[in-house]
């Protein structure tokens, strides 16, 4: 899923800064998951906002609502009754696909994104994610023993592990696992060694963001 | 090891020989003035066989490995130009290939490259579209199949004749794979390979004699790396904080056991001690000096460890 | 009990205990049937545990006038349901940033543990937090 995290409140502050009434969507998707944008953490921020307005003497109206998804129009429609409410700003609360379609839709709407987007992961534990894809557009990970080079080698190195590879960790940072390391293990481990050296790749980064941004159709679902 | 000669290359030539060679380190100033480079340079010339010139090592901005070469290489030394894989894509990496032979160059050394999280932009975005066993072979085959990766054909006398360099690190992890990842560079294309510091004797050791088992040492030249301890402080910092060099207990106790002012020159003997061994050591066919900020011991540690003269081939 | 004249005529804080029925709970119960004396300003909600404890209601307890908020849980390692306590005191904390990322003090959001025997315990703790927001005085949002 996509993992995000809350932008700095202080920032959210300049968003909502002058405003009187605002609009906070939430979203059902990856971010409630991931406890960054869903119901609940709306109405946390709500309340923030709220609190702050209090401090500071202004006037400040929040509304919640959330959306099934924000990353398909017709959830996103659904804010069209809301409209008519006149709100100074719109904070999505989805990974950035949201605000943009928010945008996109509503088009005299100030709206702001209300979190950081910030890697394809998933959850090694409760409250801990790790990233897992860096959605290249050409997925490799069974040359490696179901471990993704790409996205978590520091260099994205397809012949590793670099120079730096110490105690199993990457040089970046000991918190940071050395996935070469965890390759060599594995293909050790599997008795497909001599197979994966036999390996000769070069990434073509077209299928990557490299290629320009990406699309993908298709002709049998179109109406 | 007699071979018949790739390129233009001094080193090439002293290897080829049967020469023990030596290769110095010269990292570019941070800045525009030429005559940085040339003092440094003035250091090492007739000391050493030629000089790597870093690419921005530790990732901090220092004028280019290429230009720093090209004035090493008027005053008479000639440059191992180095080449990381963080800063360029392929468009880049052999452009600059091209420009480098053009220029002059006869050798070029493959490497990963520092994270730039370690140097003076740490904001910076990184590359990596090679990594540094791609980048060996598309130079491998620019040379010897006369094609860029695009398949585009280099005319015959159009082709950069540059001898292949590398690095190898048998202090890094996997410990085991080490060797192997060495063998993968080998066979890529790299003509002599360079090792990180070592001060871990009994890994190397045992590194290499599984490095000539394999035959690598048959087709590659290996050069050892070395790089004087100038403090019991430097020590104690590359055992704590370097990542993929050890460090043994027995040389910080030796440093313990001088007093401060006389450590530099402890250290030089633990060099030259380790050169000895070197020299006799199957499959090592020259010593890579790393004294980087530290160029005017160069001449001190060849004379102390009988490295001059170089051979004038 | 009325607390000291504050430096704030006119206001009484406004405090909000959320008790676990285990422990804290029964601890009130029993500081009240023992006459043991502690402000009346704190009010008391009963909850199953403080793992019920949730980042909103406190939230909400602030937007309406609370000026203060603590949750009183089990001493720790002896949670009716293991760790409530445990992940009430991880919200606590992260109220505890949230509130001063908007100006309001960390203080006035506590996690106590104790257990239920311990009547004069809830009282001193009562007294001790109601003495500290009067210290602070009135929530940020009522000051203006």
């Amino acid at each position: 899923m996509i993992i995000a995290e809350r932008k700095p409140i202080d920032e959210i502050k300049t968003f909502v800064k002058g405003k009187e009434k605002i609009l906070l969507v939430a979203c059902r998707g990856c971010v409630t998951v991931c406890n960054a944008g869903g119901t609940k953490e709306a109405g946390i921020l709500a309340s923030l906002l709220r609190l702050d307005a209090a401090k500071e003497g202004v006037p400040l109206k929040v509304d919640e609502l959330t959306l099934e998804r924000q990353c398909d129009p017709e959830y996103i429609f659904e804010l069209s009754p809301s409209m008519g409410e006149k709100y100074d700003a719109i904070l999505s609360m989805a990974c950035s696909i949201g605000p943009q379609f928010i945008a996109s839709a509503y088009p005299n709407e100030k709206v702001y994104p209300v979190l950081n987007t910030c890697f394809l992961g998933g959850a090694l534990a409760h409250g801990v994610w790790a990233e897992r894809c860096q959605a290249c557009g050409n997925c490799i990970i069974h040359k490696f023993g179901g471990l993704c080079p790409i996205s978590r080698c520091s260099k994205s190195l397809l012949n590793g592990p670099c120079g730096g590879s110490a105690g199993g960790k990457c040089e970046v940072s000991k918190e940071i696992d050395c996935v070469w390391q965890l390759i060599v293990e594995k293909v050790t481990s599997d008795g497909t060694m001599d197979e994966f050296l036999s390996l000769e790749l070069v990434k073509d980064w077209r299928t990557s963001r490299d290629g320009g941004p990406r699309k993908i159709a298709r002709e049998e679902l179109l109406k | 090891m007699t071979k018949e000669l790739k390129t233009k290359s001094h080193l090439e030539k002293v290897l080829s020989l049967g020469h023990f060679a030596v290769t110095g380190e010269l990292g570019p100033p941070r800045h525009a003035k030429a005559s940085d480079v040339e003092d440094k340079v003035s250091h090492l010339l007739g000391n050493v066989d030629s000089v790597n010139i870093t690419d921005n090592q530790t990732a901090v901005v220092r004028m280019s490995s290429l230009s720093a070469s090209v004035l090493a290489q008027r005053k008479g030394l000639e440059a191992n130009m180095q080449m990381v894989c963080r800063d360029r894509n392929r468009i880049a990496m052999q452009s600059d290939i091209l420009g480098a032979a053009a220029l002059g160059i006869n050798n070029l050394l493959i490497l990963s490259g520092d994270h730039q999280s370690f140097g003076d932009h740490p904001q910076a975005k990184n590359v990596y579209d090679l990594d540094s066993i791609n980048l060996i072979r598309t130079l491998k085959n620019m040379r010897d199949e006369g094609r860029l990766m695009s398949g585009q054909e280099l005319p015959e006398d159009g082709r950069p004749r540059l001898f292949i360099g590398a690095a190898y690190n048998p202090f890094a992890d996997p410990e085991d794979y080490r060797v192997i990842r060495a063998a993968k560079k080998v066979k890529a294309g790299a003509d002599f390979m360079q090792s990180q510091c070592i001060y871990d004797m009994d890994r190397f050791r045992n590194f290499m004699s599984r490095a000539v088992d394999m035959g690598l040492t048959e087709k590659t030249y290996f050069l050892a790396g070395v790089t004087p301890l100038k403090s019991l402080g430097m020590a104690k910092y590359m055992k704590n904080n370097v990542p993929g060099i050890t460090m043994p207990d027995f040389y910080i106790e030796r440093l313990k056991g001088v007093p401060k002012d006389k450590q530099a020159e402890e250290g030089i003997k633990i060099a030259c001690e380790q050169i000895e061994e070197f020299k006799e050591m199957k499959g090592i066919s020259g010593v890579h000096l790393m004294l980087v900020e530290w160029e005017h011991m160069v001449p001190v540690i060849v004379k102390a460890a009988k490295l001059i003269p170089r051979p004038n081939v | 009990m009325t607390m000291e004249a504050s430096a704030f005529p006119g206001w009484e804080p406004k405090i909000l205990a959320f008790c676990c029925q285990y422990c804290a709970y029964s601890a009130a119960d029993m500081a009240g049937s023992m006459r043991l004396e502690y402000p009346t300003e704190v009010e008391i909600v009963l909850i199953p545990c403080t793992g019920r404890f949730d980042v909103i209601l406190a939230l909400r307890a602030f937007e309406k006038g609370a000026d203060g908020v603590f949750a009183a849980g089990c001493l720790e390692g002896n949670c009716h349901f293991l760790d409530g306590n445990i992940r009430a005191r991880k919200r606590v904390n992260f109220l505890k940033a949230e509130l001063k990322s908007v100006g309001y003090e960390p203080e006035r959001i506590e996690m106590f543990n104790l257990s239920a025997s311990q009547g004069p315990r809830f009282a001193e703790i009562a007294r001790d937090f109601t003495q500290n927001i009067v210290g602070l005085g009135p929530s940020p949002a009522k000051k203006l």
